[in-house]
């Protein structure tokens, strides 16, 4: 395989291809019929999907770094450049991308019954944003694209939302554009300090990395950034705007959503809030408040979603809830942790992304998201209710499925340095049953009392092709979850140790080579963060 | 060819661009009351000329511009040899005559329908233009407060009787008055400051006023209450809060392609102006204006972003908008570098662009007149007109600075400037209140897109004649260039400001 994509060039241009092949489409979406844009849509991100599968064959194992790497001078004046690559880190994320936005449009034939050229050429223009976010190696390059996934988003939601769609969509810009705004105070202090110390203006990645910062400048940049970031996840209490976006957005735009927009929050966390600013992203402090706020939203979260009667503001509240989990794995500073973070937030984007469909398409036979009005609907449509149950139990973390490896591997690694706060967030998991599995029973099971009900149709094969690579990727990742774990493996750990590297425990830790009990003693529980890491090391 | 200023003949060579432009100021004025322009040709007093008679006008005055614009581009081949003088021919002023002769250009291809329907003087419409036009550029060239000065008064009183212009409209007149009796208290302010830096430096010259400032000869007391009355007379033309007062009446009642026309270029011109005087001649001073623009610019940011943000007519919501903007283009002269003073340039240019743009499809909601201004009646406009639809949710992205626009490269240059000068509580200022701009051009973006119109006809009448869509067209490409592309431009921009300085002895780009 990796002989063929070396043959053609692969890694030369395929994330070139990544950004501006949807763009193609969306040019091709709108020259093409009304009615031929959905098949344009889908068929064009699906070449795009294909060609994103070869990543994963020519992704080099073993190394940390960034991969398939290319710079066009872009603004030289400012010292921007347009400058891609991926590593372990983003891999998944552009391929979650890719995936999620082809089965979205799938999902949304039916669905979109309107001004269909200007939706699909909308999700494409998103899709070429967010693969954007995922593979750009420049902090400037990266802001445009972040804030430019906005855009299309804020029309998604508000042009083919439900009733109070301009509200959230409205909603949804301004906390998000908040939070980058401020964002971009840091981005430009810290190219000022680049340009100060380094000698030249760049918003490189890997010039930025260099910049001797203060633990001050750290704290400050931190949370500028940490506060964009953190209303992407979004990190209670800076949640509110997710249950509105997500009850109003159409499907697809759910999907997307949930899918891949939050992971641009838990993303940035791992590319630029640790590597830039270590000292800051281990000041004991910074760790306890974002480890606690994680905690309050997986309890909090998971509390409010089990007396919601709207299922899908229920799916909603719960995405808060697993990206809680994502932000404690991150924050626990631990190899377990960033790397069950990372797989949480791949099991997140498919088995959220799956429930949304799957409630989309129960939307399009009854016109209604109560809980109440189902019931007993398993009889009259059982590949609906196998796909459902598969989903929901992917996403409750049951053993066997991608929610569990993530779950588990983010609380262990959490549990080596906050054991009191892992216990509290595991309760969650088991809310997460509790919210979820009444929902299934009263939607599935229970009597099929209700005559609407009896009239359902179960699964046509577009809606198994779209649920079946979903439930399968679920258990897939459930079963055989180290061909993911390997490959991100060493970017985590070089995140990681550049978080050591920086760390004022970093001359107790040469210390403890030399006499172990005494540091121990000394050691506040903080610091303990990194001993058992180190020592398995 | 070498300029000396010693000899008088070379004066006429330095203002060929300023020159041209008042003769065919002159020549378009003659041409509207003689012939077939004429109004009542046809026997009735009352009949307008018709659509071809005002664009020929209109064309004439746009050849007038080309042919400025002709002789700006080949005074970038001259040299200046000795003393210095009282007009520069520097890149600075080269740059920002291209704003102003940019800004009239797409204020006069707007105007055509609006001028024909208003039934307006095409003659006087567009010659007084071109005359204020000059003005600008006079402004921009002054090495010396008095032509400064003088500049600031051809394009003043050219621009009072602009927005007066509809005399049909009771809005038009009174907004007319209102400017001009503001405008004339502000001139005042800046005269007698003018006056009293010339009491205190023995100069009108601004380089001449820099040496005698960093030489240590002025005298404190002052030059202080010179420099804070032109403050005060210079914030009036800009519109900095709180001297905004005239704003958003002479705006609103102002024929639209007029409000167009000053939003951008009588800002721009007073914007060059404070940059060469205060950047160069008061450089020595800039402890002592440095906190006075520091607050105009924040308290202009904050407010002006806050009244925006109930505005339901869009004319309105627009000058408040232009005021916002003036704030931010503060922020860079309180910076006080040479990244700042190109990032006003740039920022400047693409304004313009997005602002008439702007402007232009508000006119054609506005049936070419002054009608349906609401934001109301923008209801389903997307969806019933998807070209300007989308045009202006271009034009409204850029002007709320957002990627892929010129607007957010604007932005980032002036912020750049601050950063540079370490403005960091005004560049937070900057980005929270941007965050409130988005949310009243963000609605005039849904009330387009995600609302049905009021009647199913809402959108039937709105006129975009062939020079409107040249003028959109243009507009739209120089923004996503900008947007996309605008290295170039910045290195433009960058040496357009390397000789600003030169002649002043300035400390230009060491200001703290």
């Amino acid at each position: 395989m990796s002989v063929l994509l070396d043959s053609i060039g692969y890694s030369g241009w395929i994330l070139h291809a990544l950004i501006w092949l949807p763009i193609l489409a969306v040019g091709l979406v709108l020259w093409g019929s009304e009615a031929s844009a959905k098949h344009i849509a889908f068929w064009s991100s699906m070449v795009i999907f294909i060609l994103s599968l070869g990543l994963w064959w020519a992704f080099e194992l073993g190394w940390g770094g960034m991969q398939m790497e290319s710079s066009v001078p872009w603004i030289p004046a400012w010292g921007v450049n347009y400058s891609l690559g991926v590593d372990g880190i983003s891999l998944f994320m552009v391929l979650l991308t890719t995936f999620t936005t082809s089965l979205a449009i799938l999902g949304s034939f039916n669905y979109i019954k309107k001004r269909e050229r200007a939706f699909y050429a909308l999700m494409l223009l998103l899709e070429a944003g967010v693969v954007g976010v995922f593979v750009a190696t420049d902090l400037f390059l990266f802001y445009v694209f972040f804030e430019l996934t906005l855009v299309p988003m804020y029309f998604i939601v508000g042009i083919w939302g439900g009733e109070r769609r301009i509200y959230a969509a409205i909603k949804f810009f301004l906390f998000t554009a908040f939070g980058s705004l401020l964002m971009l105070v840091g981005v430009l202090y810290l190219f000022y300090q680049a340009k100060t110390l380094l000698g030249f203006p760049t918003f490189a990645y890997s010039d930025l990395l260099q910049v001797p910062l203060t633990g001050e400048e750290q704290l400050w940049l931190f949370a500028a950034f940490a506060l964009a970031f953190s209303v992407k996840v979004p990190l209670f209490p800076l949640h509110t705007w997710l249950p509105d976006a997500h009850v109003e957005a159409p499907t697809p735009g759910s999907v997307v959503l949930a899918a891949v927009l939050l992971k641009m929050g838990t993303y940035g966390f791992l590319r630029f809030l640790l590597p830039l600013f270590p000292l800051a992203a281990q000041h004991p402090t910074v760790v306890a408040t974002m480890m606690i706020l994680a905690v309050i939203g997986i309890i909090y979260t998971a509390w409010v979603a089990a007396v919601q009667p709207d299922a899908k503001k229920l799916v909603a509240y719960t995405s808060v809830a697993h990206m809680g989990f994502v932000v404690l794995g991150v924050f626990a500073l631990t190899v377990n942790g960033l790397q069950g973070g990372l797989v949480v937030m791949i099991s997140h984007g498919i088995s959220t992304g799956a429930l949304f469909l799957l409630l989309g398409m129960m939307y399009e036979r009854r016109h209604t998201r109560e809980i109440a009005a189902f019931g007993g609907i398993s009889r009259v449509a059982p590949i609906l209710a196998t796909a459902f149950m598969i989903t929901a139990l992917a996403s409750i973390g049951v053993p066997g499925t991608s929610g569990f490896v993530g779950e588990f591997l983010a609380l262990l690694g959490a549990f080596e340095t906050h054991p009191t706060l892992t216990i509290i967030a595991a309760t969650g998991v088991i809310f997460a049953a509790y919210y979820m599995l009444p929902m299934v029973q009263k939607v599935f099971f229970n009597k099929l009392d209700k005559p609407e009900n009896v009239e359902i149709q179960d699964l046509n094969g577009r809606e198994i092709a779209i649920m079946a690579p979903l439930c399968a990727l679920m258990l897939i990742i459930g079963w055989f979850p180290t061909p993911i774990l390997e490959r991100m493996e060493p970017s985590v750990r070089d995140v990681l140790a550049r978080v050591e590297a920086a760390a004022p425990a970093a001359p107790t830790a040469q210390a403890s080579d030399l006499d172990g009990t005494v540091t121990i003693a000394t050691k506040t529980d903080d610091e303990d963060a990194d001993s058992p890491a180190v020592v398995e090391d | 060819m070498e300029l000396d200023f010693s000899r008088q003949l070379h004066y006429v060579w330095a203002l060929l661009p300023e020159i041209v432009l008042c003769c065919f100021g002159m020549l378009v004025l003659v041409a509207g009351v003689s012939g077939r322009h004429r109004p009542g040709r046809s026997g009735e007093p009352s009949a307008a000329p018709s659509f071809g008679a005002i664009s020929e006008l209109g064309w004439l005055a746009l050849v007038g511009l080309l042919i400025a614009g002709f002789f700006n581009g080949w005074l970038y081949s001259v040299t200046e040899v000795g003393s210095a003088s009282l007009v520069a021919v520097d890149d600075f002023r080269l740059f920002a005559n291209w704003i102003f002769l940019i800004a009239a250009a797409l204020s006069i291809l707007i105007s055509f329908s609006y001028v024909y329907r208003q039934r307006l003087q095409a003659g006087e419409f567009y010659g007084l233009i071109l005359l204020s036009t000059a003005g600008m550029m006079f402004m921009a060239g002054a090495r010396d407060l008095v032509v400064m000065f003088l500049g600031l008064e051809v394009m003043s009183i050219s621009v009072y009787a602009l927005t007066a212009f509809n005399r049909r409209d009771r809005r038009s007149a009174e907004a007319g008055l209102k400017y001009f009796l503001l405008g004339a208290f502000a001139t005042g302010f800046l005269l007698y400051g003018i006056a009293l830096v010339y009491g205190a430096t023995g100069s009108t010259n601004i380089g001449a006023i820099g040496e005698a400032i960093s030489g240590g000869s002025a005298t404190g007391g002052m030059l202080a209450l010179g420099i804070g009355l032109m403050v005060v007379g210079f914030a009036f033309k800009v519109s900095a809060v709180p001297f905004h007062m005239w704003t958003p009446d002479v705006y609103e009642g102002a024929p639209a392609p007029v409000t167009a026309f000053m939003s951008v270029a009588v800002k721009a011109a007073a914007f060059i102006a404070l940059v060469r005087v205060f950047l160069v001649g008061f450089d020595g001073a800039y402890e002592t204006w440095y906190p006075l623009f520091w607050w105009l610019a924040a308290i202009t940011m904050v407010t002006a972003n806050l009244i925006a943000l109930v505005q339901s007519n869009v004319k309105r919501m627009l000058a408040y908008s232009s005021i916002a903007h003036a704030g931010y283009l503060l922020v860079a002269l309180t910076a006080a570098n040479s990244v700042a003073v190109a990032g006003i340039l740039f920022y400047l240019l693409v304004y313009t662009v997005m602002n008439v743009g702007a402007f232009a499809i508000v006119i054609s909601v506005a049936h070419q007149g002054e009608e349906r201004l609401q934001i109301e009646d923008y209801a389903g406009f997307g969806w019933s007109q998807p070209m300007l639809g989308v045009f202006l949710t271009i034009f409204l992205l850029s002007l709320a600075g957002f990627p892929g626009t010129g607007g957010f490269m604007g932005k980032i240059y002036l912020l750049q400037g601050a950063a540079d000068a370490e403005l960091w509580v005004l560049m937070t200022i900057l980005v929270l209140t941007t965050l409130a701009s988005y949310w009243y051009y963000l609605r005039v973006a849904w009330f387009m897109w995600m609302k049905d119109p009021v009647r199913a006809d809402q959108h039937g009448l709105v006129i975009s004649p062939l020079p409107m869509r040249a003028a959109l067209f243009a507009s739209v490409a120089v923004i996503i260039y900008l947007g996309l592309f605008p290295g170039a431009m910045l290195d433009f921009a960058q040496a357009s400001v390397q000789g600003l300085g030169a002649l002043g002895g300035s400390l230009l780009g060491m200001a703290p």
